[in-house]
């Protein structure tokens, strides 16, 4: 694969690079990178993780959405050097090696996606409100995405989805 | 969508960050939540020649009242800290109100407070909680420290009056002379737009008496508006429709408003009278309920 | 044993989608996921004024910049003949400027380098001088006298008129109002807006020296159209370029037309013999491509006292912006405006259409519109809930007065079309039923007295989809078909492939359904395929409505194309002659011995191996489905709102919508289309619009200033449907990609109106934003939403 940060072209001697490691999907991996490459390009082009996804310039859609240390945040807007020594996790780090992560069988259980763009960062939003809040009600479910656009659903489908994960989590966590 | 090309620091202490802010003479730009400055960067709005990233500098992420009862933000706390505090629920209502409408809840877990005041925007929510609160900005460079007030503090649009080499280390509260009320109403058409208008309004009262007022508008301004007369008009007064209505006009009075796509002067204006005279009023009757 | 068709994910299953597989798994292959090894990547450099000369571009501190591979200018554009490029309305388009800039945002040059910050650095080095010109912002600008001429690159272009256009029956019409006891008029502006999918366009061109083909990966929801405008353009023979379509990221008629974009990226590739990639950012998305609406009307129509509709009369403007590119069938120059009022049963109609050049992205039927059958529909309701208000007559009771009888079908309409089925009562009645209409009003009254502002809004209507029969429709003289192919493997598993592309509607999932349907193969034994050009067969796309009336057709068609043969191979297996063979679902059998039958998969297996004498093996077909008609669903749209007076904010307390879309495929997607499709009309209606200053700059070009709701704005929405088949489709089915684009703005807007109108307001052009709310609340007179015009201009 090949990654746009390695250095295979000619450069200037005073290009910045640093060396970063991050735990991606608790995976441990390394890249020399420039300062200025954000977070949601590593992990596409140089990680070829390509289900973080980019839709606007402005960071409103969140279509960028993983987790950062647990919290989510809009990795179009953080440097990748910023993710130096911390953990990020992305939707290909739901699913575990055997079953899919409840929120993935809620979006297809009741219809939360359809052209499947905003998908990954709205169920990475998704993961950190059923972390900290099990039960919400439709309200709380609404506000915790409002930082994630959606052009096709109407959202009326992903609160039925978020719902029906927490409520297999909950059963589940028994 | 791609920033431009800048050296990159991460200093772990305080003097190590003011060091490298100094060496930068005037290049060197903090970075601290990023929620505004990596947006500019990315639409080449500016290019600063060295960022500073204060994120690994330990002990900046708190927020909490002293003995005195002045409350204390640190450079890193969050957004999101704030709106899940609750001794920020408890004591601080204006700031209580404000910190859900701060941008969006994804945002909110990286931006911070003290960045966001020192980002200068006039659209920033935070600038009017503090000027209503008569807050200041904790600053520190090679020579120490000093305190700036933040009605001083912002001179323009995105300036504000820190020495290249010196970094906002925590903004203050200053305590409450009596019970602290407040509210902080702001008109957006979708969670994460731009201010239409936003009224901070922060009371210090005893009783049915306010003791000290202030109020401060997000949006209606080259920055942030400081409605001094219409705060002073309720000093030594009660609550009534009369002293209310007067703030009210007053504010709005005070508002500097442009005519733009979200609205015109006088509706933003109107905005201000109404959100202005909402807010007393919300506070007046929970007076009254708790009385 | 019957075959159960719904566990099999046959017609009426709610099947769950197939390609939420790798969705949900972020494993979806959009245009920017691909990497192709050696891949170059690509900026454009894009004008910051709207009118101007361009004195000069240097370039040259670009080409210095290292990793820069290539920059491209109009004028070295121009020595291939590719500074312009020929548009899908017989227009033509500057692919990079050449003489002058015509909008904001038009592309200038472009970079290609070894990443996209390089290619952006050095896009940032190039310098062009400008010479700024007179701007054009609205139509009516454009028109007059003394207005600058924006396209004086084309001979025969004295003015800024696009086209002037009529249908309908003028003198009839005008005995119609003559006769009218009441004459209710309207006038507005349905403001310029943007499909905004969430992934932006963008392409991967890489043209092979060895083999002379070329291969584009490209964000489009026409691929075969493609093929054949870059065979044109490029002037490379058909059969050497392969279009590729991969997953979309949304599209709602964004992703059809041709982009400058497109074109030099693939000169690109030819030029340096490498892969380039090319994806914009939301910025060039916004300000560069195709949007929707932008359409000024003078409605009137004329009136019986007792609530008949006479006539009606439709001017309208329309504003193309600096190049007319609408995707859009060519002898319809203002698309399928005149299928207003379709429902309604009026004898006489008359439209005017006239279309303008400005200076602003080029454009208008791009946007979930059947061809601008949004506008269409909302001026529609419009005009229809102002008159039932100059007549003092019930929203309802003024529909229902006028609609079209359930009996009266197919009916021909005064504009000339031709509807095919309807309940519209009926539709009406549900809807009614459903928000509690009576009581609704009631409670409105009361809740005036203590100043508090309630309004219903209704929006009915039926529109056309599945553009359309050869006799009629074409694009750039290509017919608009649709096809699919077929082939059953021995085992009875199949692969399908379509003309159509999905982009979001999962055709991965219904059109299988389709076929089980047909022939009783389970829907998860086969797989769908669109989106390649030398895979699929000829079709024109998927704009946002029209797959399930004709593509879904030809599935329908192609499926029993296949059971025609398989009959012949059952007979066979049975040794019984053809006639003896019955058919149930998934299984022939002989007549007079029902016990004795063979399965579809049985049949599949002898055409491999024991096809009987003369028949050739194999089990494929493939369809080409010419729609005799368009099909005509219909839907009932009510909203509730609350108005606060003094702020001018508004909530929608509820919105129903009724939809009557024929057979219903798979009825979880049709809802999940209908939401969709509500919440674009509750964003056109409350904060979704680009506008321009008096001097071109575009608002509206990121998503701090093109507002599009969160799921904290956006309201629930209660459905309810009513099925009336399609009396002309195989399966019965009318599709609904885009009824509730097309339907629901209306409902929100004659709400806030119902909710202002006893304050002598009749009119506040969409967005109804809290300012303009609380304008018209306080004056009591309308508000327009045209964007303002220099008062020193000439």
């Amino acid at each position: 694969m090949t990654s746009l940060y390695e250095e295979v072209s000619v450069t200037p001697v005073d290009v910045p690079v640093r060396r970063v490691t991050i735990t991606v999907n608790g995976q441990r991996r390394a890249a020399d990178i420039e300062p200025r490459l954000l977070l949601a390009h590593l992990l596409r082009q140089g990680f070829g993780l390509t289900g973080t996804h980019t839709g606007c310039d402005t960071t409103n859609c969140g279509a960028c959405t993983v987790l950062f240390d647990g919290r989510p945040v809009k990795s179009c807007t953080m440097l990748a050097v910023q993710a130096d020594g911390h953990s990020v996790e992305t939707v290909e780090g739901l699913a575990s090696a055997s079953e899919l992560h409840p929120i993935q069988e809620g979006f297809k259980e009741e219809h939360g996606l359809q052209c499947g763009y905003c998908t990954p960062g709205m169920m990475m939003a998704a993961k950190a409100l059923l972390e900290e809040n099990p039960d919400p009600s439709e309200d709380e479910i609404r506000w915790a995405l409002s930082g994630n656009l959606c052009r096709c659903t109407g959202y009326q489908n992903i609160v039925k989805a978020v719902m029906w994960a927490a409520d297999k989590m909950r059963a589940s966590a028994g | 969508m791609y920033p431009s090309r800048f050296n990159y620091e991460s200093p772990s202490t305080i003097d190590e960050a003011i060091a490298l802010l100094d060496a930068g003479r005037g290049e060197a730009k903090i970075l601290a939540g990023g929620q505004s400055l990596v947006p500019m960067l990315k639409l080449r709005f500016a290019a600063p020649e060295t960022l500073v990233d204060i994120n690994n500098i330990p002990g900046l992420g708190y927020h909490h009242f002293d003995e005195g009862g002045a409350l204390h933000i640190g450079a890193l706390c969050r957004h999101e800290d704030i709106e899940k505090s609750t001794v920020i629920a408890e004591g601080q209502p204006t700031i209580a109100a404000a910190a859900p409408l701060v941008a969006d809840p994804i945002v909110r877990t990286r931006g911070t407070f003290v960045g966001s005041v020192c980002h200068g925007d006039p659209q920033g929510d935070w600038a009017a909680c503090m000027i209503a609160l008569d807050g200041f900005i904790v600053a520190q460079g090679p020579n120490g420290r000093r305190e700036i007030p933040v009605e001083s503090f912002v001179t323009g649009p995105f300036q504000n009056v820190l020495a290249h080499n010196e970094i906002a280390i925590e903004a203050v509260v200053p305590a409450p002379r009596g019970e602290a009320r407040g509210a902080y109403l702001k008109l957006e058409r979708r969670v994460g737009d731009f201010a239409t208008a936003a009224v901070a309004v922060a009371l210090d009262m005893s009783g049915d008496m306010v003791l000290r007022a202030g109020i401060a508008l997000t949006g209606v301004g080259g920055t942030t508006v400081n409605a001094a007369e219409a705060a002073d008009s309720l000093t030594g007064s009660t609550l009534d429709a009369d002293s209310v209505s007067r703030a009210a006009e007053l504010a709005a009075a005070a508002a500097q408003p442009r005519s733009d796509h979200r609205g015109s002067a006088s509706y933003k204006r109107h905005i201000v009278n109404t959100f202005t005279a909402r807010a007393l009023s919300g506070i007046a009757s929970s007076n009254e309920r708790a009385a | 044993m019957t075959i159960d068709e719904i566990k099999i994910g046959g017609m009426g299953a709610s099947r769950r989608r197939v390609e939420d597989n790798r969705f949900i798994r972020g494993r979806g292959n959009y245009v920017d996921d691909v990497v192709l090894p050696g891949m170059l990547h690509m900026e454009i450099l894009r004008s910051p004024l709207a009118h101007a000369r361009i004195r000069s571009i240097d370039v040259s501190k670009a080409w210095e910049i290292p990793g820069v591979r290539l920059v491209l200018t109009g004028d070295m554009m121009a020595t291939r003949n590719l500074a312009w490029m020929p548009t899908l309305s017989y227009d033509t388009q500057a692919v990079l400027a050449t003489d002058k800039v015509r909008f904001q945002g038009q592309e200038v040059a472009a970079v290609i380098a070894d990443d996209p910050y390089i290619a952006k650095d050095a896009c940032e080095a190039i310098v062009v001088d400008y010479e700024p010109l007179p701007v054009i912002v609205n139509p009516m600008q454009a028109m007059a006298d003394s207005a600058p001429l924006i396209r004086d690159d084309k001979e025969n272009q004295p003015d800024n008129k696009v086209f002037d256009w009529e249908v309908g029956d003028r003198e009839a019409t005008e005995r119609a109002f003559a006769e009218a006891d009441v004459v209710s008029k309207l006038e507005l502006h349905y403001p310029r807006s943007h499909p905004s999918p969430l992934e932006p366009c963008g392409s991967i061109a890489d043209f092979d020296r060895s083999t002379g083909k070329l291969t584009v990966y490209m964000t489009t929801q026409a691929p075969h159209i493609i093929r054949a405008a870059v065979a044109l353009v490029a002037e490379l023979p058909e059969h050497m370029i392969r279009i590729i379509s991969p997953d979309l990221g949304g599209g709602f008629g964004n992703k059809v037309p041709v982009y400058p974009g497109y074109v030099i990226s693939i000169l690109a590739s030819i030029l340096t013999e490498r892969p380039v990639k090319w994806i914009e950012d939301k910025t060039g998305n916004l300000i560069s491509t195709g949007f929707g609406r932008d359409v000024y009307l003078q409605g009137e129509m004329a009136l019986r006292k007792d609530g008949r509709i006479l006539g009606v009369r439709m001017h309208t403007i329309s504003d193309h912006g600096a190049f007319f590119s609408d995707a859009q069938p060519s002898k319809f120059k203002i698309g399928l405006m005149h299928s207003a009022f379709a429902c309604y049963d009026i004898p006489s109609a008359h439209l005017t259409a006239t279309g303008m050049y400005t200076n602003k992205a080029p454009g208008g039927v791009a946007y979930r519109c059947s061809f601008r059958v949004t506008e269409a529909m909302f001026f529609q309701e419009r005009m229809v809930q102002a008159a039932a208000d100059d007549l003092g007559m019930d929203q309802a009771e003024f529909r229902r007065v006028n609609f079209v009888r359930d009996d009266d079908f197919p009916h021909r309409t005064a504009f000339g079309f031709l509807t095919d089925s309807g309940q519209y009562g009926k539709c009406l009645d549900v809807g009614l039923e459903a928000i509690g209409y009576e009581q609704f009003l009631k409670d409105q009254e009361e809740a005036r007295k203590k100043g508090r502002l309630l309004g219903i809004g209704i929006s009915t209507m039926t529109e056309p989809l599945g553009a359309g029969n050869s006799r009629e429709y074409d694009i750039l003289g290509i017919k608009m078909f649709d096809s699919a192919e077929l082939r059953v493997h021995m085992t009875g598993k199949a692969i399908l492939r379509t003309g159509a592309k999905t982009q979001g509607q999962g055709h991965e999932t219904t059109w299988a359904q389709i076929v089980a349907h047909e022939l009783g193969i389970p829907a998860d034994d086969i797989v769908v395929e669109e989106g390649d050009t030398d895979t699929a067969p000829f079709g024109m796309g998927t704009y946002a409505s029209r797959s399930t009336p004709v593509a879904g057709a030809a599935v329908a068609m192609v499926s029993r194309k296949i059971r025609a043969k398989a009959r012949k191979i059952a007979a066979h297996l049975l040794e019984v002659s053809e006639e003896d063979v019955e058919w149930e679902l998934g299984r022939f059998y002989v007549r007079s011995q029902p016990d004795r039958g063979v399965t579809i998969q049985d049949c599949s297996m002898a055409a491999y191996s024991n096809v009987p004498d003369g028949m050739e093996p194999g089990l494929e077909n493939t369809a080409y489905y010419d729609p005799p008609n368009l099909t005509w669903p219909f839907a009932c749209y009510i909203a509730t709102v609350e108005v606060d007076p003094e702020t001018g904010v508004w909530d929608v307390l509820r919105m129903v919508a009724v939809d009557d879309c024929g057979v219903r495929i798979n009825p979880m997607i049709v809802e999940g289309q209908i939401m969709g499709g509500l919440t674009e009309a509750y964003a056109m209606a409350s904060m979704q619009f680009i506008t321009f200053d008096a001097d071109g700059n575009c608002v509206g070009s990121n998503y701090m200033d093109y507002l599009l709701p969160t799921a904290w704005e956006t309201p629930g929405f209660e459905l309810h449907e009513v099925v009336t088949p399609c009396p002309h489709h195989p399966i019965g089915a009318k599709g609904i990609g885009e009824c509730a684009t097309v339907g629901g703005p209306a409902a929100f807007v004659n709400a806030v109106m119902d909710a202002v109108k006893h304050l002598g307001v009749r009119n506040v052009d969409m967005p109804m934003l809290p300012d303009r709310v609380h304008q018209a609340v306080t004056t009591g007179s309308d508000v327009s939403g045209m964007p303002p015009v220099r008062t020193d201009a000439p």
